[in-house]
């Protein structure tokens, strides 16, 4: 079991490296997503016939952020900063802030609702099982290299790992103000009106998120391995075969 | 009784971010039975990190805030209707101030609330005085006679429960006989489906959990009345005899399945298994799981004549 450093973006080698016990500090841009974004992203994005224009600077982005990149299964609980001064007060310079949330810099292209105006406060993971219905495809299309999430994922999605070069991280279910800390921006958020804010795509910048990989990109799932131990200590318990 | 809602606030920003000490307690015995270098002990580690910073920071021990459960004991004559504006009040505030997440979500147009107000949310249970009946245990048999004497001179206490999203997905209720395990309508019965629950949970509701049981009653009363379980501390022995044995022998049963934290293997799987009972129908034979995340989140005010109290 090895500890490795990654960035985000994430290279196809870097995740056939990984292995199921392997310990990872993510640092980089990621994107969270769970219930409504990835039912969003499977019937709107990628089954659809055609994109609706409304939805297609957000299919860009999407694109560009998942592509080598992260998603992350978490409904975040947030607080709203109050606004930055303008650039005029400040002598015309856009300040960059070390600071959890605070805006660093603005960019006409990164969209979204509020740049730079909300700090994540508390941000475990959720139960990933959820989502196995859509994950497969997310990883296919956007060409993701890892999820993270709780609990695990499903047989498909272990397959989507495998065929595509993905890995599942598990993070620490309701380590949610350790997270909150690693998160170190909050670069933008989308959809949050129409989905909620536990919903929304949040975009986030963060270092050292402390994850172990528990599915690999090689077929290995700590979670059918548990499955499997735990029916067989349930059998002996009830004295039936199951 | 004036207004309450700060008091309120102050209730649910307790009961958010600062973990109870037997809660802690039982978090520290676990990772200390766990091989040192294992998945198991770190895991323990970081949720003992992250309690520890949320109390110093009074940040959310979890983001899922969960659901709300208020149990509301009042005095007579106290307008209900006026507790539950208060208590709606006061949830509101707590999203605002980022105690809660908001979490009430309109089933029919997927709209959320925005401050976890809603039909039927939060939940609030009211209760004129301290009612034995409302828990289904009698005020002899739910574990905590020895401080009913005291409450007397209370004006009123109020119960708190965050009860989380991903633990309630895995809350489930059996009628026995339950043919695939071979269990019939006795203890042995609920012993093999408490079993088979745990099991089915895996790590999905963020083991180290706990359980709420309820033998009886009916579909709603039963799962009602397992939440409840959940305001025994976790050494509280159950002064039903059948039952204390029940409940240790499947906490330590539970343990042997080797779930483990996160459900990513380990010796510990549950923190706790507390039953209660309630009269049933000759028909029916339910027994109904609540499941607790480890974060068992709960906190009591009690307001007496001069003074308020949190615990």
């Amino acid at each position: 079991m090895a500890l490795y450093e990654l960035t985000i973006p994430i290279s196809e080698k870097e995740v056939r490296a990984l292995h199921v016990g392997d310990t990872v500090r993510l640092s980089g841009v990621m994107v969270t997503g769970r219930d409504v974004a990835h039912k969003y992203m499977v019937e709107n994005l990628i089954r659809a016939a055609a994109i609706p224009e409304s939805e297609r600077p957000l299919y860009e982005e999407l694109r560009r952020l998942l592509n080598g990149g992260v998603i992350y299964h978490c409904g975040p609980v947030v607080r709203q900063l109050p606004p930055p001064l303008s650039p005029p007060e400040r002598g015309g310079e856009v300040r960059a802030s070390p600071e959890r949330g605070m805006e660093v810099g603005a960019s006409p292209e990164r969209g979204g609702e509020g740049r730079g105006r909300w700090e994540f406060v508390a941000a475990g993971p959720t139960t990933s099982i959820r989502e196995e219905v859509y994950e497969p495809e997310v990883i296919a299309h956007f060409g993701l290299r890892g999820v993270i999430g709780k609990g695990g994922m499903g047989p498909e999605t272990l397959r989507a790992c495998r065929e595509h070069g993905a890995v599942y991280f598990h993070a620490v279910g309701g380590a949610a103000s350790l997270i909150a800390d690693t998160v170190k921006e909050v670069v933008t958020v989308y959809k949050k009106d129409e989905f909620g804010v536990p919903e929304a795509f949040w975009v986030i910048r963060v270092e050292g998120f402390p994850l172990v990989v528990t599915m690999d990109s090689h077929g290995r799932s700590v979670h059918d391995e548990v499955e499997a131990a735990s029916k067989a200590a349930l059998a002996r318990l009830v004295g039936l075969e199951l | 009784m004036g207004d309450l809602v700060e008091t309120f606030v102050e209730l649910i920003r307790r009961a958010s971010t600062e973990l109870p000490a037997d809660v802690e307690a039982a978090l520290r015995a676990a990772r200390e039975r766990e091989d040192p270098d294992s998945a198991a002990a770190s895991t323990l580690e970081t949720i003992l990190q992250n309690v520890a910073l949320a109390r110093a920071s009074s940040t959310p021990v979890c983001q899922d805030t969960g659901v709300p459960v208020f149990y509301v004991y009042h005095p007579q004559g106290l307008s209900t209707r006026q507790l539950r504006a208060q208590i709606e009040a006061a949830v509101a505030e707590a999203t605002r101030r980022a105690y809660l997440r908001p979490n009430a979500v309109d089933s029919l147009t997927g709209r959320n609330s925005g401050n976890n107000v809603g039909i039927g949310f939060p939940t609030c249970h009211f209760n004129n005085g301290l009612g034995k009946e409302r828990n289904g245990l009698g005020k002899e048999r739910n574990g905590l006679g020895k401080e009913r004497n005291g409450l007397r001179k209370e004006r009123m206490r109020v119960d708190l429960l965050l009860k989380g999203g991903g633990s309630e997905n895995v809350g489930t209720q059996y009628k026995l006989p339950y043919e695939p395990l071979k269990a019939g309508r006795d203890l042995e019965g609920v012993r093999r489906v408490v079993l088979d629950a745990v099991y089915q949970a895996q790590g999905q509701g963020c083991a180290p959990g706990v359980l709420g049981i309820t033998i009886g009653g009916d579909r709603g009363t039963g799962y009602v009345h397992a939440k409840e379980q959940f305001f025994r501390p976790l050494d509280n022995v159950n002064p039903l005899p059948e039952l204390a044995a029940l409940e240790e022998r499947l906490l330590r049963e539970c343990n042997e399945l080797g779930i483990g934290p996160m459900g990513c293997g380990g010796k510990t799987t549950l923190l706790g298994v507390k039953i209660g009972v309630l009269h049933r129908l000759p028909a029916c034979y339910f027994v109904s799981i609540a499941y607790m995340c480890w974060a068992c989140r709960r906190a009591r005010l009690e307001v007496l004549e001069d003074k308020t109290t949190f615990s």
